[in-house]
């Protein structure tokens, strides 16, 4: 299938997805739609650089962080331009802004994707294990960081409150779905577009044998910036509308652990060589959880995730994908 | 001698206190089939692995094709025109015998010409280097599914994909039968021919005798021995530390 | 600056330092001597923390005491779950990936399960020398450093001594470096490596008991630990038990230093900024291999 058809294919089912849920009347569809959409998102990202090179990072939380705390930040000087800028560019500023969302999502991205490339730069010459431990570490020093950050509220947290409504899209939320379904076909196709390249080779030979690659001639460690690059930058998109999304932004919610566990989770689980793993992941995943927080309890949920996951990288290491092919035989790529 | 294609100036290798290589010099000439042999733990895969840049020395130069070559990382010599093929073969295992052909011709080959190789290309090229080495019939196997032999020819095909003006082949035929190994020994001879220079590192005497038109003697990272395989056979070290009586 | 401030800082510092050693030196075996990276070390000591609590609020026995008699019961963990593991990756093959994500899994049912059972208030416990300090001089040490600390110490000597002296722990040391000429030596390498597994999980056990003498602990204290531990093995070299405790003192008194002069809530990011630094610059390490 020739990527064209393929965007068409997901935009056709996104509209009609985005307009199932406007005649079903209930904004709760769309709440809890945005999330499992936001997993996407994040699942899709972590696995072009764990899935695709074999680099584990277990520091999605910060990147996601990156971004909504980017929207944070401009969101407070849209607020009061005049507190941050001097006299002199004060007047251009405030034209510019409060900044459009989808534009904040675009910067979000660089910021995250800048970080991805100073980490990626100071520790992917090591061995794939200090780099997991690296975004371990960098999470922390960014959660770290924003807490005693008061422009941003520090602990105590952030109010970004949106308009209530928009034009075209009526309630707010129905308009972040709908960015929220934006950046899914972003990410999807990226992931789609880097598989069939020769670009997804090399990733792949990273993943299988590094030695060797660079033997073939493989530049590995441009290949895995460019993949941390791109991984961080998604999250960080993926985290952008949440400040606009929960309202109320403090560290506690935005560096929560279920975002580290669930991005390697869901793509663990749905199968980590296809882009079709992630997605598959985080819809089961997604939804499993936004069923069972509102019937068991938020930590049983995030209980079941975990054991899901250990399972699976016992039993089933190459996930629902893998045991798909397995069952279906091996078919040439969709 | 011309010009060498490859220079090597007392090198040197420490694993923290053990010295793996003291002060080899080596200088290979364009064209030609060197052997190198050894007893095990002499030095020799250290020895490959300096030159093509997977480890780095501490003292001593390396020289390739007249250039310093001592800061490039691996893939930037592969892409000078330095190949070799591991001692264990290290195919990809994910990817299929085909897929595993197509990395150097694009990482590789398609890098030094600074164009993307179009499908029909690739295809073209893998099929032909398949072809030499007879695995045609395998392209679309994984090399979870290949013999011991066959996994040794698609190493050595692989490194030939990357076009090199050296190749290094690192123990290709260890644990291979008498006709694997005579096999073996005509296809690097028919490399050879197309004007690829070859470092044959092996045990098996045989193979190297009936190959090399020089011989070198690593023996506990000092090189012992230089010359033609008939002088190196016959000089007394060499006899001593290695061959026996 | 005040003087008998900084040093009692200093003291403090070296202390905990101590303990940490305690807390590190079961992944400076897992990972520095068997290549396991097993992040889900601190979930084991957090294990060890709670059992002690139970134990020593429903019959009062000392948390320390506690935690010997934990010893097998956490041995025979460890063994489970080294066994689990290599069955499922280490035979398998090379997939990091897939043995990173199962104790990645682990740490995190861990923590969620201990949520679960016990919440998020904080727990502690009661023993004699708990609030009570040495006072020499200027220099204060209170017992609730002092008792792990040195329960620490003893434990990281008795380790030094069984794995320089005893022919198990030679072994341990030889699997690190050369499975073959030990499989030659009619020593079963995976034996050799569930034996050290093993250990390793015994010792957060003594590690959790000490834990919660120093501080109350919740069920996210683990993920705290996480830097401190990675920072000290990376800092200290990894596979090197005397690098270990010097990074670890090293770790103490710089986060102890930074907690009394600019406030607790940078600590975490002392260790985990460390890390990242000593990754950077030098990532064999002090004494590295």
């Amino acid at each position: 299938m020739r990527t064209p058809v393929f965007v068409l294919i997901e935009i056709v089912i996104a509209v009609a997805l985005y307009l199932a849920f406007h005649f079903f009347g209930n904004d709760y569809l769309f709440f809890a739609g945005y999330t499992v959409l936001q997993f996407i998102v994040l699942a899709t990202a972590w696995n072009i650089l764990g899935g695709y090179c074999g680099y584990v990072n277990f520091g999605s939380a910060g990147f996601f962080a990156i971004g909504a705390y980017t929207s944070v930040c401009l969101f407070t000087i849209g607020q009061a331009p005049e507190d941050v800028f001097p006299a002199a560019i004060l007047p251009a500023m405030q034209a510019i802004f409060p900044l459009p969302v989808p534009v904040i999502i675009v910067i979000a991205g660089i910021m995250a994707g800048l970080v991805g490339l100073g980490t990626g730069y100071l520790t992917l010459r090591l061995r794939g294990v200090f780099f997991a431990i690296a975004t371990l570490a960098l999470a922390v020093v960014l959660q770290t960081l924003i807490v005693n950050w008061s422009f941003v509220g520090g602990s105590r947290g952030a109010y970004v409150i949106p308009a209530n409504t928009v034009p075209v899209f009526g309630p707010y939320i129905q308009y972040l779905f709908a960015l929220m379904l934006l950046l899914v076909i972003v990410a999807l196709t990226s992931a789609r577009l880097i598989e069939r390249s020769s670009l997804g080779v090399g990733f792949a030979t990273i993943r299988d044998d590094e030695l060797a690659a660079e033997a073939c001639g493989v530049p590995t460690l441009k290949l895995k910036l460019i993949a941390t690059v791109l991984s961080g930058a998604l999250m960080g998109m993926a985290g952008a509308p949440f400040p606009f999304y929960i309202g109320y932004t403090e560290p506690g919610s935005v560096f929560d652990l279920g975002y580290a566990i669930n991005s390697i989770a869901m793509p663990m689980i749905g199968g980590t060589t296809s882009w079709a793993g992630p997605l598959i992941g985080a819809i089961l995943l997604g939804t499993m959880q936004q069923v069972a927080t509102v019937t068991i309890s938020s930590a049983v949920n995030l209980l079941i995730v975990g054991l899901l996951l250990i399972g699976f990288v016992i039993v089933a290491p190459s996930g629902i994908v893998g045991l798909w092919q397995s069952w279906f035989g091996k078919r040439s790529k969709p | 001698m011309t010009a060498p294609i490859l220079r090597i100036e007392q090198l040197s290798k420490r694993f923290g206190g053990f010295v793996a290589l003291d002060g080899v010099d080596l200088a290979v000439a364009p064209g030609e089939r060197l052997g190198l042999i050894g007893p095990n733990g002499s030095g020799k895969s250290t020895l490959v692995n300096c030159i093509c840049g997977t480890l780095r020395n501490e003292d001593g130069k390396v020289s390739f094709d007249g250039a310093q070559i001592d800061g490039l990382i691996a893939h930037e010599r592969t892409r000078l025109g330095l190949a070799r093929s591991f001692q264990l073969p290290r195919p990809f295992m994910s990817m299929t015998v085909a897929e595993n052909i197509h990395v150097p011709l694009i990482y590789t080959v398609g890098a030094r010409a600074r164009h993307h190789l179009s499908a029909a290309e690739l295809d073209q090229r893998c099929m032909e280097l398949l072809a030499l080495v007879a695995l045609d019939g395998k392209a679309r196997h994984y090399p979870r599914d290949l013999t011991q032999v066959e996994m040794r020819k698609l190493e050595l095909a692989r490194a030939v994909a990357a076009e090199p003006k050296l190749l290094i082949a690192d123990e290709a035929m260890a644990g291979l039968s008498h006709s694997e190994v005579e096999d073996i020994v005509k296809l690097l001879i028919r490399l050879n021919e197309r004007g690829i220079t070859i470092i044959m590192i092996e045990h098996i005497m045989r193979a190297v005798m009936a190959f090399s038109q020089r011989l070198a003697v690593l023996v506990s990272g000092k090189k012992i021995a230089d010359g033609t395989p008939d002088d190196v056979i016959k000089d007394k070290d060499v006899v001593g530390a290695y061959l026996g009586t | 600056m005040d003087f008998s401030l900084l040093m009692n800082a200093v003291i403090a510092g070296l202390l905990i330092g101590a303990f940490y050693a305690a807390v590190t030196c079961g992944i400076s075996i897992s990972f520095g001597m068997l290549d396991v990276v097993n992040i889900a070390h601190p979930a084991f000591i957090i294990l060890g923390s709670y059992i002690a609590y139970i134990v020593n609020t429903h019959y009062g026995l000392d948390p320390i005491l506690v935690s010997i008699i934990a010893l097998p019961a956490f041995y025979a963990l460890g063994a489970a779950v080294y066994q689990i593991f290599y069955v499922s990756f280490e035979k398998r093959g090379q997939d990091s990936l897939r043995g990173l994500a199962f104790f990645f899994g682990l740490l995190f049912v861990t923590e969620v399960f201990l949520v679960l059972v016990f919440g998020v208030d904080y727990r502690s416990v009661d023993a004699v020398y708990i609030g009570s300090s040495l006072h020499l001089g200027p220099v204060e040490l209170p017992l609730r450093l002092l008792v792990p600390c040195t329960v620490s110490l003893v434990m990281f000597a008795g380790l030094q001594v069984f794995l320089g002296r005893t022919f198990v722990g030679r072994a341990v040391m030889a699997v690190s470096q050369d499975p073959l000429a030990l499989r030659l030596m009619a020593v079963d390498p995976t034996r050799i490596k569930r034996i050290a597994f093993a250990l390793s999980i015994a010792t957060a056990s003594l590690a959790g008991a000490c834990l919660i003498i120093i501080q109350p602990v919740i069920p996210s204290v683990g993920r705290d630990y996480i830097g401190r531990i990675f920072a000290i093995c990376v800092l200290g070299g990894l596979g090197s038990l005397p690098g270990t405790l010097i990074a670890a003192l090293l770790l103490g008194v710089i986060e102890s230093i930074t907690a009394t002069f600019y406030g607790p809530s940078w600590a975490p990011a002392v260790s985990f900024g460390l890390l990242l630094l000593t990754l950077a610059v030098r990532p064999s390490g002090l004494l590295g291999r």
